[in-house]
C-alpha cells in the first residue's frame, strides 16, 4: 500500500478502533487469531459492519450486515465515498496534505449515488449511509479485507475502491485506524516480501530499481532481468501458448487449487516436465515427472515467517522430518548443486542474513537474536536498533511537506460486473467460500478430522432451493460454463436468494474449480474464483437411486 | 453472535413462555433468520434478561430441556453452553427430567427433618416420581413458622406453606389439596396474612417502640393510598426539599451501617457512586435474603411492600440513578407478588417512571428474581446473576461503587437498610444517630427462632441485651444450651454470655458477630451435632466451585466433621482439630468472597465452646413441633 506491500496496522488496534468494517472478509472463520483481537475490540465497544455477500459467522458478530451482490463491492465502495463527500464528512485537513487526485475522485464516484448503488449491490440504500456516516465519523476506523475482495478479475480495482475510503476520511496512518488486508496463511506475507512476487525482488524492492538490483546481483554473482517474470495465471496462458514447457512447483497443488481446474490439469498434463516439492502428495505431484518430498517448515526445520501485520517470527525445529523428507533449501542447493552451481548448505540464519544485508530498509535490523528478543518484529525494521513499524504511513500526517515524502494518490475506479455474466442458462451465482477448519484445496488439512466438518455440499438459501423443487440434502448436478459437478444440497441461511456456495476444501468430494472460472485480474493475477455463474440440475431419480444425504444440522 | 446449536427444538409451549417474557422487551422476533436485528451489541446486550428467560420456562413447563435452552440462546445471543452452565448454577432450576409439580422442603436447622420421612413415605423418595416429587432446600426463610415447604408447580404461580403439616403438603402437591392455606398460591397468601405471627410485636398491646416495623399490620400492603396515607412517600417529598448532597450528610450523619452484614457506612457507600464521574449510575436492592435462620427482609418486603420502592427511589434520586434493579430470592413468592404489584402500582400513580412525583428526575425499578443460590446474596456474585452470568463472585477491588453493574458505579444495599434510610429522613441523622452509639445507631431487626415461646422479627434498638431480647420472645421454652447468633456465617453464644450488648462493637467484644440478626436458640435437647453438620453440607452444597479454597475446604470441613462424629477420627481427636484449623485459616484467607471465608466460623466456634458432643437422646432443635 502507498509503495509497501503490506496491512499499515498492528493487529492490536483492532482492539482499540471505534469501527471495523469487515469487508469481504469471514475473519471469524477464516483470520481466527486477528477475530480475537476484533473480539478484544467488541468487548470494549469497537462497533463493526460486515460487508459479504454472505451473512457470515462474522456478520453475525455485526452491527450492521451489508448484503451485497457478489461482485459489486466498487459500486458500494464509490457509493460510500460519494455519500461521504455530499455529507461533507470528508477529512480535508488530510485529503489536502497527504493525497492526490481528489477531485477526478469525486467526479468519478458523483454517479454512485445511494439508489443506483442499490440497485447495483441489492443492499438498503439507507445501510449503504448508514456505513458511510459511521465510517466518516468514527475517530479511528479500519478496513480489513480478504479474498472477497482480491479474488475478482478486477482485484486490484476493489482494493484502490477501499483506500480511497481510508483516503477520503484519513483512516491510515494513525492508531487505530489503517487499512488491514488479512493474509490467506501464516506466512503469504513471508512469501511475497521474500521475492516470489514476479516483479519484486527481496525486500520488496521493484525489479526496475536499479540501485536494488545492482546489489542483488553484486552478491549473487549473476545479473537479473529487470523485466517482469510471469505470476501463475500468465503461466498457465504461457503453457497454453507451448512457450512453457517445463514446471517446479514448491508447496503448491494447482492441479486442485486453480480455477477452471479441469483445463488447469490438461496444461499440466502437456508440460514436457513437472516437478513437485511438497509435504504431501498432492493431486499436483500425481501428475508429476519428480517428486521431492520436502520437510513441514513449521516443526520440521528453522526459518522464519511473517504475518500481515508484518511481523517476522522465529520457526523453529521440533521433530526430525520423515522419511527422505528434505528442508526446502537443502532440497534447492543440492538441485544446484547438481546444475554446477556450488551453494553450500547454509543454515536457516545464514540465508536470512544475506537477505538481511540486501533488504536495507525492512529486514536489516532484523538478526536472529533481535526477532528471539522481542517476539518477533514488524518491517521496516532498517537497523539493529531500530524498533520496528507497527504502524505504517504515520508519515502522511507530518506537518513538514518534505517528510510526508510521496503523496498518497486516490485511484479512480468504475464497477465492472464479473466476467461469468448470470443470464437464463446460468442464473444462480455460486462462490467459494472457506471454513474454519479446512484450508484451501485441503493439502494440510484433509488428513485431519474435525468435529466440525460437514460433507460438502452446494449451500443454497431454502427457497431457491424448494423453487427448484430440490430437497434439503438431495443430490444435484451442477453446471457452469466450463464443467460440471454432482454434489448433495444444503439448505444454508447464511446464503441470500440467487446466491449459492461450495467450499475448495474437499476436491476429493465435489471438484469444485472444475466450475470456476479462470479469468484474472491484469494487476494482480488472480483469477475470479468468486463469481460463477451456474445452473442446478435434478439429477435423474433412478440415476441415485434416491439417495438423500442428511440434512443439514441432523 | 454465530451460536452453534444442537439441533433440539422447543416445544410450542415453551416457545410461547420465553416469547411471552421477551417480544414486549425485544420486539417480536424477525421472521427472517437472515435479517440482521440479532446480532451485533444490541444482540449482545440482551445476557441480561437470561435468567428472567429461564424462569419463565422454568415457570411454564418446569424442566429446562435442551431444545428449551436453544430458543433461549438464540433469541439473546447467548452461547448454548453459557446457557447451560446458567441454567445449571440455580438450585430452582433444572435440566434433568423433573416432575412438574415440586415441593421444596426445608431441611435447615430452624426446621429439621421432620417432613423427610412422611413425604418419603407419601412420595416416594427425594426427586422421584412422575407428576410429583420432593427436594429437599436450604433455609426457605420461613424459621418462625417452621417447618417450611414451597411448592414450584408448572404453570402454576409459587407459593409457600409454614406450618406445614405432611398431610397438608401431600394434598396440595397432588392438586388435590381443599385445607386452607395449602392449596392454591392465593390460599397460601391469605394464611400469611396475619402480621402478628411473623411480627409478635405487632399484637395487642403493641409495641410502641416499632419504627422500621411501624407500618407493619397497619397498612394494606397492596394499597399505595393506604400507605400514603401511614406516612407513605413523605420521606422521598423530604429528600427532594433537602436536596441530594443533604440527604447523603443526612445518613453520613446517622451513622447509618449496612445491614447485610458486611456493616460498611450507607452514607460513605452512596458518596462514592453520587460523585462517580461515570454514568450511568445503577442501584441495587439485595433482597437475596438467603442466610439460614433470617427472615426480616422477607417480612417487611411481604407487610411493607411500597415501603421498600420508596426508599429504593430516594437511593436512586440521591447517588444519580435512573434504573435499580431489585433481586430478590426465589424462594420468597408472596414478597414477589407483592413488591411486583407495588412497583406497578408506583409506575401507574407516576412514583416510578420519567418524572417521579412531578419533580423532574427519572428512577423506575425491575424486579429481578433469584432461583435458588446462597451465593448471589454476595453483592458481586449478585451483580453476575443480574448480567447473566453464572452468580459467581467478582474479584475485589474494583469495587461496586466503581466498577459494579454492567461495569457502572453501582449502589447496593441491603432491604432492612434501605427501610432505615425512611427512618433517618423520618427523624434526621443526629436523631438517628443517638439511638446505640459507635458504628451501631438506630434499631436493629433480629430473627429469634427455635427454643423460644414466641418466635418472630423483633426490632430493638442498638444497645439491648440478648437477655432482653430473649424476654421479648417471651422467653426460653426448655433449658438453653446455646444460641447461633449471626447465622451459618455466626457463631455460637452460650448461656453465661447472655448479657451481652447487642451492637457490631458488643458482639465483637465476646467475638461473635450480628452477621444477619439470627438469634437461634437450641435447648439442651438439640442435637447440634445434626446442626452442624447441616451448616457444612450447607456452605458445600452452596460454594459456587470458583475457587479452591472455598471449593475443597467446605468439603474437608464436613468430612472431618463426619469422622468425629463418629468417633473415627484419622490419628487422634486433636489432629483432627488441628486439621479444621488449618482449613479454617486457608479458607478465610484465601477465599474470594464472604462465604469461603465465614464457612468455618459457626463450626469453629462449637468446636472453641465444645458443643460437639451429642445428647444421649437427641430430639429435634426445639422448635415448635407441629400436632398431627
Amino acid at each position: 500500500m502507498f509503495g509497501a506491500g503490506g496491512g499499515t496496522s498492528a493487529y492490536v488496534e483492532a482492539e482499540d478502533a471505534d469501527l471495523l468494517v469487515l469487508w469481504g472478509s469471514n475473519a471469524r472463520e477464516t483470520h481466527p487469531i486477528f477475530f480475537h483481537h476484533v473480539l478484544q475490540g467488541l468487548r470494549k465497544g469497537t462497533r463493526m459492519y460486515s460487508v459479504d455477500p454472505r451473512r457470515t459467522s462474522t456478520a453475525r458478530w455485526a452491527d450492521g450486515w451489508l448484503g451485497l451482490d457478489v461482485g459489486t463491492d466498487i459500486a458500494l465502495a464509490n457509493a460510500v465515498g460519494r455519500e461521504i463527500i455530499h455529507a461533507d464528512l470528508v477529512n480535508h485537513a488530510f485529503v489536502e496534505r497527504a493525497t492526490t487526485g481528489f477531485d477526478e475522485y469525486a467526479r468519478t464516484v458523483e454517479p454512485y449515488t445511494l439508489e443506483r448503488a442499490s440497485q447495483i449491490t441489492g443492499v438498503d440504500a439507507a445501510l449503504i449511509k448508514e456505513l458511510a456516516h459511521a465510517y466518516a465519523r468514527a475517530d479511528r476506523a479500519q478496513i480489513c479485507w480478504t479474498l472477497g475482495i482480491t479474488e475478482h478479475h478486477n482485484a486490484a480495482d476493489y482494493v484502490f475502491a477501499l483506500i480511497n475510503l481510508a483516503l477520503l476520511t484519513g483512516h491510515v496512518g494513525r492508531y487505530g485506524s489503517g487499512l488491514v488486508p488479512l493474509r490467506g496463511q501464516n506466512n503469504v506475507q513471508g512469501g511475497g516480501d521474500m521475492g516470489s512476487i514476479p516483479a519484486k525482488l527481496p525486500g520488496g524492492y521493484d525489479l526496475g530499481d536499479d540501485e536494488a538490483r545492482a546489489r542483488f546481483e553484486t552478491t549473487w554473482g549473476t545479473s537479473i532481468s529487470p523485466k517482469a517474470g510471469m505470476h501463475l495465471s500468465q503461466m498457465f496462458e504461457a503453457m497454453e501458448a507451448g512457450t512453457l514447457t517445463a514446471l517446479y512447483c514448491i508447496g503448491e497443488n494447482p492441479a486442485e487449487s486453480e480455477a477452471n481446474a479441469t483445463h488447469t490439469r490438461h496444461m499440466l498434463e502437456g508440460l514436457d516436465h513437472l516437478v513437485v516439492q511438497d509435504i504431501f502428495r498432492t493431486a499436483t505431484a500425481d501428475l508429476a515427472d519428480v517428486v521431492l518430498p520436502a520437510a513441514a517448515d513449521w516443526c520440521e526445520y528453522e526459518g522464519t515467517v511473517t504475518n500481515s501485520e508484518r511481523r517476522v517470527q522465529r520457526v523453529r525445529k521440533a521433530i526430525d522430518p520423515p522419511g527422505q523428507a528434505w528442508p526446502d533449501t537443502h532440497i534447492i542447493c543440492a538441485i544446484a548443486d547438481r546444475l554446477g552451481h556450488d551453494w553450500g548448505r547454509p543454515t536457516a540464519e545464514q540465508v536470512w542474513d544475506e537477505l538481511r544485508s540486501l533488504s536495507l530498509n525492512w529486514h536489516q535490523g532484523m538478526s536472529y537474536a533481535r526477532l528471539e528478543e522481542h517476539g518477533g518484529l514488524q518491517w521496516p525494521c532498517p537497523t539493529l536498533d531500530h524498533p520496528g513499524t507497527p504502524l505504517m504511513h504515520a508519515r502522511l500526517w507530518a506537518d513538514d511537506p518534505a517528510e510526508i515524502g510521496t503523496l498518497a494518490p486516490f485511484t479512480t475506479v468504475e464497477h465492472v460486473p464479473p466476467v461469468d455474466a448470470l443470464d437464463e442458462d446460468f442464473p444462480i451465482r455460486l462462490t467459494t467460500v472457506r471454513l474454519l477448519d479446512a484450508y484451501n484445496s485441503g493439502v494440510q488439512t484433509g488428513g485431519y478430522s474435525s468435529p466440525m466438518r460437514r460433507r460438502e455440499a452446494l449451500r443454497i438459501d431454502r427457497d431457491d432451493a424448494q423453487r427448484l423443487g430440490i430437497a434439503d440434502g438431495e443430490k444435484v448436478r451442477v453446471v457452469s460454463r466450463r464443467g460440471s459437478v454432482e454434489a448433495p444440497v444444503a439448505y444454508d441461511p447464511s446464503l441470500r436468494p440467487g446466491l449459492a456456495s461450495f467450499t475448495p476444501h474437499f476436491s476429493e468430494e465435489v471438484d469444485t474449480n472444475v466450475l470456476t472460472n479462470d479469468a484474472w485480474d491484469p494487476k494482480s493475477g488472480t483469477s475470479e474464483f468468486k463469481a460463477t455463474a451456474i445452473r442446478i440440475e435434478k439429477l435423474d431419480d433412478s440415476a441415485t437411486g434416491g439417495a438423500r444425504l442428511p440434512a443439514a444440522g441432523n | 453472535m454465530d451460536l452453534r446449536l444442537s439441533g433440539a427444538e422447543a416445544t410450542a409451549e415453551e416457545r410461547a413462555a420465553v416469547d411471552a417474557l421477551l417480544d414486549p422487551l425485544l420486539g417480536p422476533r424477525a421472521a427472517d433468520d437472515r435479517a440482521g436485528p440479532d446480532s451485533g451489541h444490541e444482540a449482545r446486550g440482551r445476557r441480561h434478561l437470561l435468567l428472567p428467560a429461564l424462569h419463565a420456562v422454568s415457570d411454564a413447563v418446569g424442566t429446562l430441556t435442551e431444545g428449551a435452552l436453544n430458543h433461549v440462546a438464540t433469541r439473546l445471543s447467548v452461547p448454548p453452553a453459557d446457557v447451560y452452565g446458567v441454567a445449571t448454577f440455580y438450585a430452582m432450576f433444572t435440566v434433568e427430567p423433573r416432575a412438574p409439580r415440586v415441593v421444596h422442603v426445608c431441611d435447615d436447622i430452624a426446621c429439621g427433618e421432620e417432613l423427610v420421612a412422611p413425604l418419603t413415605a407419601a412420595l416416594g423418595p427425594e426427586g422421584e416420581g412422575e407428576d410429583v416429587c420432593w427436594v429437599r432446600s436450604p433455609c426457605l426463610g420461613l424459621c418462625e413458622r417452621a417447618p417450611a415447604v414451597m411448592f414450584q408447580l408448572a404453570g402454576e404461580p409459587d407459593f409457600s406453606h409454614a406450618p406445614a403439616r405432611p398431610d397438608d403438603v401431600v394434598a396440595a402437591a397432588r392438586g388435590s389439596a381443599t385445607v386452607a392455606g395449602a392449596g392454591t398460591a392465593a390460599d397460601a397468601d391469605v394464611a400469611f396474612a396475619d402480621p402478628g405471627v411473623s411480627v409478635p410485636q405487632t399484637r395487642s398491646p403493641r409495641g410502641e417502640t416499632l419504627k422500621l416495623l411501624r407500618r407493619i399490620g397497619v397498612v394494606d400492603p397492596a394499597s399505595l393510598d393506604d400507605y400514603r396515607a401511614h406516612g407513605g412517600y413523605e420521606a422521598l417529598r423530604r429528600a427532594v426539599e433537602l436536596g441530594s448532597s443533604r440527604v447523603v450528610q443526612e445518613l453520613k450523619d446517622s451513622s447509618l451501617t449496612g445491614r447485610g452484614g458486611a456493616a460498611f457506612p450507607t452514607g460513605v457507600k452512596w458518596d462514592g457512586v453520587a460523585a462517580a464521574p461515570v454514568r450511568p449510575h445503577y442501584l441495587v436492592c439485595n433482597a437475596d435474603e438467603s442466610e439460614p435462620g433470617t427472615f426480616k427482609d422477607r417480612v417487611l418486603m411481604e407487610h411493607d411492600p411500597f415501603g421498600l420502592v420508596e426508599a429504593m427511589t430516594i437511593a436512586g434520586w440521591a447517588t444519580g440513578c435512573e434504573r435499580g434493579y431489585l433481586y430478590i430470592r426465589g424462594e420468597y413468592p408472596l414478597a414477589t407478588r407483592r413488591l411486583t404489584h407495588a412497583i406497578e402500582e408506583a409506575r401507574r400513580r407516576g412514583y416510578l417512571g420519567e418524572d417521579v412525583m412531578g419533580e423532574g428526575f427519572t428512577f423506575d425499578i425491575e424486579l429481578r428474581r433469584g432461583a435458588g443460590a446462597y451465593i448471589c446474596g454476595e453483592e458481586t456474585a449478585l451483580l453476575n446473576s443480574i448480567e447473566g452470568f453464572r452468580g459467581e463472585p467478582r474479584n475485589k477491588p474494583p469495587f461496586p461503587s466503581v466498577s459494579g453493574l454492567f461495569g457502572k458505579p453501582t449502589v447496593i444495599n441491603n432491604v432492612e437498610t434501605l427501610y432505615n434510610v425512611l427512618q433517618v429522613l423520618d427523624i434526621g441523622g443526629p436523631t438517628f444517630a443517638s439511638i446505640g452509639g459507635e458504628r451501631s445507631t438506630g434499631t436493629k431487626l433480629f430473627c429469634v427462632s427455635g427454643a423460644v415461646a414466641t418466635p418472630g422479627v423483633y426490632e430493638v434498638d442498638f444497645g439491648t441485651t440478648l437477655r432482653e431480647l430473649l424476654t421479648l420472645a417471651g422467653g426460653l421454652r426448655g433449658e438453653l444450651r446455646t444460641i447461633l447468633l449471626g447465622g451459618a456465617a455466626g457463631g455460637f453464644v452460650m448461656p453465661d454470655q447472655l448479657d451481652v450488648v447487642l451492637t457490631l462493637e458488643g458482639a465483637r467484644e465476646i467475638g461473635a458477630t450480628l452477621g444477619s440478626g439470627v438469634v437461634l436458640a437450641f435447648d439442651t435437647d438439640a442435637d447440634l451435632v445434626a446442626t452442624l453438620r447441616r451448616i457444612a453440607a450447607f456452605f458445600r452444597d452452596e460454594s459456587c466451585g470458583q475457587c479452591v479454597p472455598c471449593r475443597v475446604g467446605t468439603v474437608r470441613q464436613e468430612e472431618a466433621l463426619a469422622r468425629l462424629e463418629r468417633g473415627a477420627p484419622i490419628g487422634d481427636r486433636e489432629t483432627e482439630l488441628a486439621l479444621l484449623d488449618d482449613l479454617a485459616r486457608v479458607m478465610r484467607d484465601a477465599s474470594i468472597c464472604g462465604l469461603g471465608q465465614t464457612a468455618p466460623a459457626a463450626l469453629q466456634s462449637a468446636l472453641t465452646l465444645q458443643l460437639l458432643s451429642a445428647p444421649p437422646d437427641p430430639s429435634t432443635n426445639g422448635h415448635r413441633k407441629v400436632t398431627t
